[in-house]
């Protein structure tokens, strides 16, 4: 293994708690998936990449739990959350459809140490693959760097449907420039006079378009289990090593 | 500290008499598992009883079915609270598998394609209590739901009735199986609630 | 849902057991010897606990049952875990 930079090491970690978030607005993100700002004044502050889980109670006791990505998040104040429908979920149809201004939820966090990225920890560059709601932790990532001004390099490759599928386009368009490259791939219709052919993220197209390997870059991979597990094989395939990989598996095939 | 959120009901559950404490009526037919899903196809699926000689009493799929399959209509209790009531099966009564089988051991660990196991006592899966199913509501049972067949002992909670079935191993004592050693009840009976240690 | 997630989705309920986010220790497989971050985890949440397999052997390496008053937590398939201080 040939010495790579050393690392920063990690800051004390934020104390885990349960906390009650009050709906401030609920906005549609894609066809699929809604945008939740929530009011938390109990938040402290959290990596980007952390996620929380969501806890909802029935009037007779049943209680039903999952995990959603913070978008972004600031501490005492506002709480981000994409949140995107599963057919027959039992929580995110809940959270899609029938949550409203005022509503209040339970919320556990922040949670994850693994699946983290915090500026000025490293200089080494980050690439950051997206498939679907994936990119919301990735989105996270993207922001906090740019907010904190790092000068580290950024690639985001973000796969998704089409182009009403993005989450976070035009926050992500303004974040694009000289430290976050964004490569967006369609898989099924792109917009007129793409030039990139539409389909599935091919291994050939993640090479062409990710920090190469001799690089050494922090890889962050977020999407259904099937794209990520995918994906990380191809990142080894093109010399990435594991213990650079960082996966976080949303589900799904 | 937790509190009712507005709104929320979870899937479209319902309440109804015939339902032991704590559970409530679905609809739909949830898949639960601890891991990968094997495929195993009849033509290689086996099943055996070891006995405490070490002796094996072994079927092939063709031999379980030529023991008779029959109907039966049985309601199933999750221990995750999901039930279901008057649910179709077919399968072949442990009593006739255990026709030649003899055992002064009293009571049974299952095992299953891919590793799972739980325990029963043997006068559990006997005097028509419990089946090897091999259809659920009219259709062969697929791998998700236990296929090519499970144990089915409808009253137990239904994590007693193992997905699938590859054989029973007589034992002295009731030795907790995978989930028993979890955190789960060693026995299980829905209508006294007995769902966790 | 029979796909698995990963041990990402074990922080809410670990973190009820330990000081400090564990999805980020490193667990040493019993089985095969595998060490990787708990976060690498296969982990089935449709069932009656949390399942946490290798993702090397597939060997069981952690359950977590959620009672309602208790958390019963096995570790029993680890062989060790390291944690950064």
């Amino acid at each position: 293994m040939s010495a790579q930079p050393a690392d920063v090491a990690s800051p004390p970690r934020p104390r885990v708690s349960w906390h009650t978030g009050t709906v401030v607005e609920t906005r549609r993100e894609t066809p699929s998936a809604v945008r939740i700002t929530l009011d938390v004044p109990t938040w402290p502050e959290s990596p980007a990449g952390a996620h929380l889980d969501v806890r909802l109670t029935a009037p007779d006791g049943y209680q039903a739990s999952r995990s959603y990505s913070v978008a972004s998040a600031a501490p005492g104040g506002q709480v981000v959350l994409a949140v995107d429908e599963i057919p027959d979920g039992e929580v995110s149809p809940f959270l899609v459809h029938d949550l409203r201004p005022g509503d209040q939820v339970e919320l556990h966090g922040p949670l994850g140490a693994f699946f983290v990225w915090r500026p000025g920890r490293t200089t080494r560059p980050v690439q950051l693959v997206a498939g679907g709601s994936g990119v919301v932790p990735l989105y996270a990532m993207a922001a906090a760097h740019g907010a904190a001004a790092d000068t580290v390099p950024f690639r985001l490759l973000y796969s998704a449907r089409t182009p009403a599928d993005v989450f976070f386009a035009d926050e992500l368009a303004t974040l694009a420039g000289p430290t976050l490259g964004l490569d967006l791939v369609y898989t099924r219709a792109a917009p007129d006079g793409w030039p990139d052919p539409v389909g599935r993220l091919t291994r050939e197209s993640l090479a062409a378009r990710t920090v190469p390997a001799e690089q050494h870059p922090h890889v962050y991979v977020c999407g259904s289990t099937g794209f990520v597990e995918t994906v990380a094989r191809w990142l080894q395939d093109l010399g990435h090593a594991a213990a650079d990989i960082h996966t976080e598996r949303f589900g799904g095939l | 500290m937790s509190f009712v959120t507005r709104g929320f009901s979870g899937r479209r559950r319902e309440a109804d008499p015939r339902l032991p404490p704590g559970q409530t009526l679905v609809q739909d037919w949830p898949v639960l598992s601890a891991g990968p899903t094997p495929r195993v196809d009849t033509a290689d699926w086996e099943f055996t009883i070891r006995d405490e000689t070490g002796a094996d009493h072994r079927w092939s799929w063709d031999e379980l079915l030529a023991l008779g399959v029959e109907d039966v209509t049985v309601d199933i209790h999750c221990v995750t609270h999901w039930s279901k009531l008057d649910m179709a099966w077919r399968g072949v009564s442990l009593d006739k598998v255990f026709e030649n089988v003899e055992s002064e051991h009293e009571y049974v660990m299952a095992h299953s394609y891919g590793g799972y196991t739980t325990n029963v006592p043997l006068e559990d899966l006997l005097d028509g209590k419990a089946w090897i199913a091999t259809e659920a509501e009219g259709e062969p049972l697929d791998p998700e739901h236990g296929g090519p067949a499970r144990l089915l002992v409808p009253h137990l909670y239904f994590w007693k009735s193992a997905k699938w079935l590859r054989g029973l191993t007589m034992m002295p004592d009731n030795d907790p199986g995978f989930w028993e050693q979890y955190g789960y009840h060693l026995y299980g009976d829905p209508w006294k609630e007995e769902r966790y240690w | 849902m029979t796909h698995h997630l990963d041990g990402n989705v074990l922080a809410g309920a670990l973190s009820e057991v330990f000081r400090s986010d564990v999805t980020a220790a490193r667990g040493r497989c019993g089985g095969c010897g595998r060490t990787a971050p708990i976060a690498e985890a296969m982990v089935w949440t449709d069932a009656p606990g949390l399942v946490a397999r290798c993702a090397g052997c597939d060997r069981v390496l952690a359950t977590v049952v959620d009672t309602g008053d208790r958390v019963i937590l096995s570790l029993a398939g680890l062989s060790a875990v390291e944690l950064r201080r």
